[in-house]
C-alpha cells in the first residue's frame, strides 16, 4: 500500500452530494480482472458524452467540457474537494483505484460512505473529513492553482491564504496510512490469537465448520422444492 | 450483564481481539464470492503464496455479468470476451484454491444473495462478507452480513478476519400491519426516503416491530438488502419461528443433533429487553403506500398517489441542488404526478426482488393481461436457477410469457447492466432493483425503483398505477 505522510497539490472541486461509486467508475469497467487501468474512466459518465468501454482512450472520446475535471483550471489536480456522503452505493474498490490512478492522493469532504472510506485506507488514498463550514469556504476559494498542503502527522490542511484546518482521524488508521504497512501481514502476525479464537468458536458453534460445500468439490445438485413459503 | 442488542451479541461472539496496532479483528464465518470483485483478491493471494485460511468458509457463483439468455450454451453463451474472461477466471481460481462453485450451468447458480439463503449456506448468528454491498441481505437471518472491498475480500481469504471497528446500533421500528398490495420493498423505500442515503452511516440497522415479525423471509431479505441504501453496512432481523422454519432442511443447514444444538443457540439471537440503541426511527406500517423513486438516488422516492416534488417542497438547498440534477437527468418536471410517468421498460429481478414470493406477487397482477403497447421490453429474471425452476413448476413463467414478458435465466442482469441487459438512453424503467443512480441500468437510462407488484402493474398499464386498486 502507498504510504501517506504529507502532500501538496492542486484542488478540483466536485460540487455534488451523494456521489456514488457507480459515477466514480461505471460498471462496464468492472469486467477487468486487474487492479489497474481504471484512471481513464474515472467519472466516465460525467467526463465524457459518449458511452465508453474498456480499452478506449480519452482522446477517442467525446469530452464533456462542462465537467469540472475537464476544465483547464483543474488539470493536474491531486486533491478532490467533495460534498456529503461521497462514495456511497456499491462496494467496488475500483472506485478508489480509479481516483488514485487518475492522480488523486486525497479526497476532502464533510462525510464519506462507510465502505468507500474503509477502501481508501487499504490503498493509501487519504479521505479527510472537515466541517461543512470549512468545506463551503474551500469551495468558495478553490480556483485555478489553488494548492492545499496536507500533513497527516499534524492532521492538518493548509490553504494558500494561510488558514490551517485540523481534521480528526482514527489513530490506528492514521498509523496504518503513515506506515503503508500490509494489512494481511499485520493480521497474520496474530495467527495464534486467531487460531485460539477459532478453536473456541468451533466448540461453541460446531455447525459452522466442515460444511457440506467445504471439501472443494461441488456438492451434488439438489432442489429446495416444496421449501418455499 | 448489560442488556445487549442483537448486533452486540453477534459482534461479541466473533470478536477475536486486537492486533498489535490496536485494530479489532472480527472472525468471519462465510465469504461469498462472485466473478467481479474476487479476481484481484485471488491474484493477491497467489502473488504472496498465501493459502485460503479456511476453504470450507467460501462459496462462489458467477452472477454479475452472466447473460440471461442461452444459458444452455454455458460459457459459449457469453459473447462479451472481457466478461467471459472474468467468469472463466472465477472458475480457474475456484479450482486452484479448492473453493466450491455453482458454475454457470449448475441449476443452483444465481445471484449470491439469493443462493446463500436458498442453500442454507447462510445461517443465523453468522458473520458473512462478500465483495458486494448488498451482502446486507443475509441480515434477514440475524447474520451480521456486510459488503466489503476487494482488499478486504483478500484479507478475509488469507486470515478469516475482518479489520473493523464496531458500528453503532440503529433501531427501525415498524408497528402495525402493511396494507394489501404494499410490500417490504415499499417499506424499505419509505425508510430510505425518511433517513436519506447517509442516514444510517456508521450504524447497523435492526428492523423491529410487528410489521417486521409478520414479514416472510423473502420480505425480510428485501428489507435488509437495501440497508446499504440508507448508509448502513448491515441490517438485521431477530430470529423467530419464521427464520427457523425457513432454514430447516436446507441443503447446507445442520441436521440431527447438531440442528437441535444450533436452533437452541439461534433462539437467543434477539435484542435483550432494554438494550440500548443509539438511534431510533418509528414508522406505522398502515401509513405506508406503494413507492416509486423519481430521481437518481434511492432517497428520492415518494408515494404512488403523490408527484415529483417541486423545489419549494424540498427541505434545504442541498436537496434542491441535487433534485435539479435529477430532474434534468430523469427528464421529469417538478410537480408531475407519479401516475403520469410513462414506462418503456420493466425489469423484475435483482438480489432485492427476484425470489419466489416476488415473482408470485408480480404474476398475480399480470395474469390474463398483456403488456402495454408503449412498453418495449419487460424482463423477468429469477434470482437463481432453483427459483426459476420453481416458478416454472408453479405456472408463473407461463403467466409472464402469455402477457408478453421475457422469461430469462438467473443473474444480476439489468440491475446494473454488466451483461447485455441494458436500458437505452432516455428510457424509463420500472425496476424492482435497488439503485437508481445515473447510468446504472444503461448509459442515459432512467430507473424508477418499485416493488414487483408495482412493476408488473406498470408493465400492463404503460405508466405507474396504484396496484392496490387492482387487487
Amino acid at each position: 500500500m502507498l504510504a501517506f505522510t504529507t502532500h501538496t497539490g492542486a484542488v478540483a472541486p466536485l460540487d455534488r452530494v451523494n456521489v456514488d461509486t457507480d459515477q466514480i467508475i461505471p460498471k462496464q469497467y468492472l469486467k477487468s480482472i486487474k487492479r489497474t487501468g481504471f484512471g481513464d474512466y474515472l467519472f466516465d459518465g460525467w467526463r465524457f458524452l459518449d458511452e465508453g468501454s474498456i480499452g478506449m482512450t480519452p482522446n477517442e472520446r467525446a469530452i464533456n467540457h462542462d465537467f469540472v475535471l475537464n476544465s483547464p483550471d483543474y488539470q493536474g489536480a491531486s486533491i478532490l474537494l467533495a460534498r456529503d456522503n461521497f462514495g456511497c452505493g456499491s462496494s467496488r474498490e475500483h472506485a478508489v483505484w480509479a481516483l488514485q490512478e487518475f492522480g488523486f492522493r486525497a479526497v476532502i469532504a464533510p462525510s464519506f460512505a462507510d465502505i468507500f472510506y474503509g477502501n481508501c485506507f487499504k490503498n493509501g488514498l487519504l479521505p479527510i473529513v472537515l466541517d461543512h463550514k470549512i468545506i463551503d469556504q474551500l469551495f468558495a476559494e478553490t480556483q485555478s492553482n489553488f494548492d492545499l498542503k496536507i500533513d497527516l502527522h499534524s492532521q492538518s490542511v493548509e490553504t494558500p491564504g494561510g488558514d490551517i484546518f485540523t481534521f480528526d482521524i482514527d489513530p490506528v488508521l492514521k498509523e496504518k496510512m503513515l506506515s503503508g504497512m500490509d494489512d494481511i501481514d499485520m493480521t497474520l502476525a496474530e495467527r495464534e490469537l486467531i487460531e485460539q479464537f477459532e478453536a473456541g468458536h468451533r466448540t461453541r458453534q460446531p455447525w459452522l465448520f466442515e460444511r457440506a460445500f467445504g471439501d472443494g468439490t461441488t456438492a451434488e445438485s439438489n432442489s429446495t422444492e416444496g421449501k418455499e413459503s | 450483564m448489560a442488556a445487549q442488542t442483537l448486533y452486540d451479541k453477534i459482534w461479541q461472539a466473533h470478536s477475536v481481539g486486537k492486533r498489535k496496532d490496536g485494530n479489532n479483528l472480527l472472525y468471519i464465518d462465510l465469504q461469498l464470492l462472485h466473478e467481479v470483485t474476487s479476481p484481484q483478491a485471488f491474484e493477491g493471494l497467489a502473488l504472496h503464496k498465501r493459502p485460503l485460511w479456511r476453504v470450507d468458509a467460501n462459496l462462489a457463483t458467477p452472477d454479475h455479468n452472466v447473460p440471461t439468455t442461452d444459458r444452455a450454451l454455458g460459457f459459449k453463451g457469453i459473447t462479451d470476451l472481457i466478461a467471459l474472461e472474468q467468469v472463466v477466471t472465477l472458475d480457474d481460481n475456484c479450482r486452484s484454491f479448492g473453493v466450491t462453485q455453482f458454475e454457470i450451468d449448475d441449476p443452483r447458480q444465481g445471484i449470491v444473495h439469493v443462493v446463500g439463503p436458498e442453500q442454507g449456506a447462510t445461517l443465523p448468528g453468522m458473520t458473512i462478507v462478500c465483495g458486494d454491498s448488498h451482502t446486507s441481505t443475509h441480515g434477514a437471518f440475524a447474520a451480521l452480513a456486510q459488503g466489503v472491498g476487494t482488499s478486504e475480500v483478500e484479507h478475509v481469504m488469507a486470515t478469516q478476519c475482518l479489520v473493523q471497528n464496531k458500528a453503532k446500533n440503529f433501531a427501525v421500528v415498524v408497528d402495525g400491519q402493511l396494507q394489501p398490495g404494499v410490500s417490504a420493498k415499499d417499506l424499505v423505500l419509505t425508510i430510505i426516503g425518511r433517513l436519506g442515503t447517509a442516514g444510517a452511516t456508521g450504524h447497523t440497522i435492526e428492523y423491529r416491530g410487528e410489521a417486521i415479525r409478520n414479514l416472510s423471509m423473502e420480505g425480510r431479505m428485501t428489507l435488509c438488502n437495501m440497508a446499504i441504501e440508507a448508509g448502513a453496512r448491515a441490517g438485521l432481523v431477530a430470529v423467530d419461528d419464521t427464520t427457523i422454519d425457513y432454514v430447516r432442511g436446507r441443503p447446507f443447514a445442520p441436521s440431527g443433533e447438531l440442528w437441535a444444538e444450533a436452533e437452541a443457540y439461534w433462539r437467543t439471537l434477539v435484542s435483550d429487553e432494554g438494550a440500548h440503541f443509539d438511534n431510533t426511527l418509528h414508522l406505522n406500517a398502515a401509513d405506508i403506500t406503494p413507492q416509486v423513486s423519481w430521481g437518481t438516488s434511492p432517497e428520492m422516492v415518494t408515494g404512488i398517489d403523490s408527484h415529483v416534488p417541486s423545489l419549494e417542497e424540498l427541505e434545504n438547498d442541498v436537496q434542491r441542488e441535487a433534485a435539479g440534477h435529477a430532474f434534468k437527468y430523469m427528464g421529469l418536471q417538478p410537480g408531475k404526478p407519479i401516475v403520469d410517468i410513462e414506462v418503456n421498460r420493466v425489469f423484475i429481478g435483482s438480489c432485492t426482488n427476484a425470489r419466489i414470493e416476488d415473482l408470485r406477487a408480480a404474476a398475480v397482477v399480470v395474469k390474463g393481461k398483456k403488456l402495454a403497447a408503449n412498453v418495449k421490453e419487460a424482463l423477468v429474471v429469477p434470482g437463481s436457477g432453483l427459483v426459476k425452476a420453481q416458478a416454472e413448476a408453479e405456472g408463473l413463467a407461463q403467466i409472464f410469457m402469455d402477457a408478453g414478458f421475457q422469461w430469462r435465466a438467473a443473474g444480476c442482469s439489468m440491475c446494473l447492466g454488466m451483461n447485455p441487459d441494458r436500458l437505452a438512453p432516455g428510457e424509463h424503467c420500472a425496476s424492482t432493483s435497488n439503485r437508481n443512480f445515473e447510468g446504472r441500468q444503461g448509459h442515459g437510462g432512467r430507473t424508477h425503483l418499485v416493488s414487483p407488484a408495482m412493476a408488473a402493474a406498470a408493465a400492463i398499464a404503460g405508466h405507474f398505477v396504484d396496484v392496490r386498486e387492482w387487487l
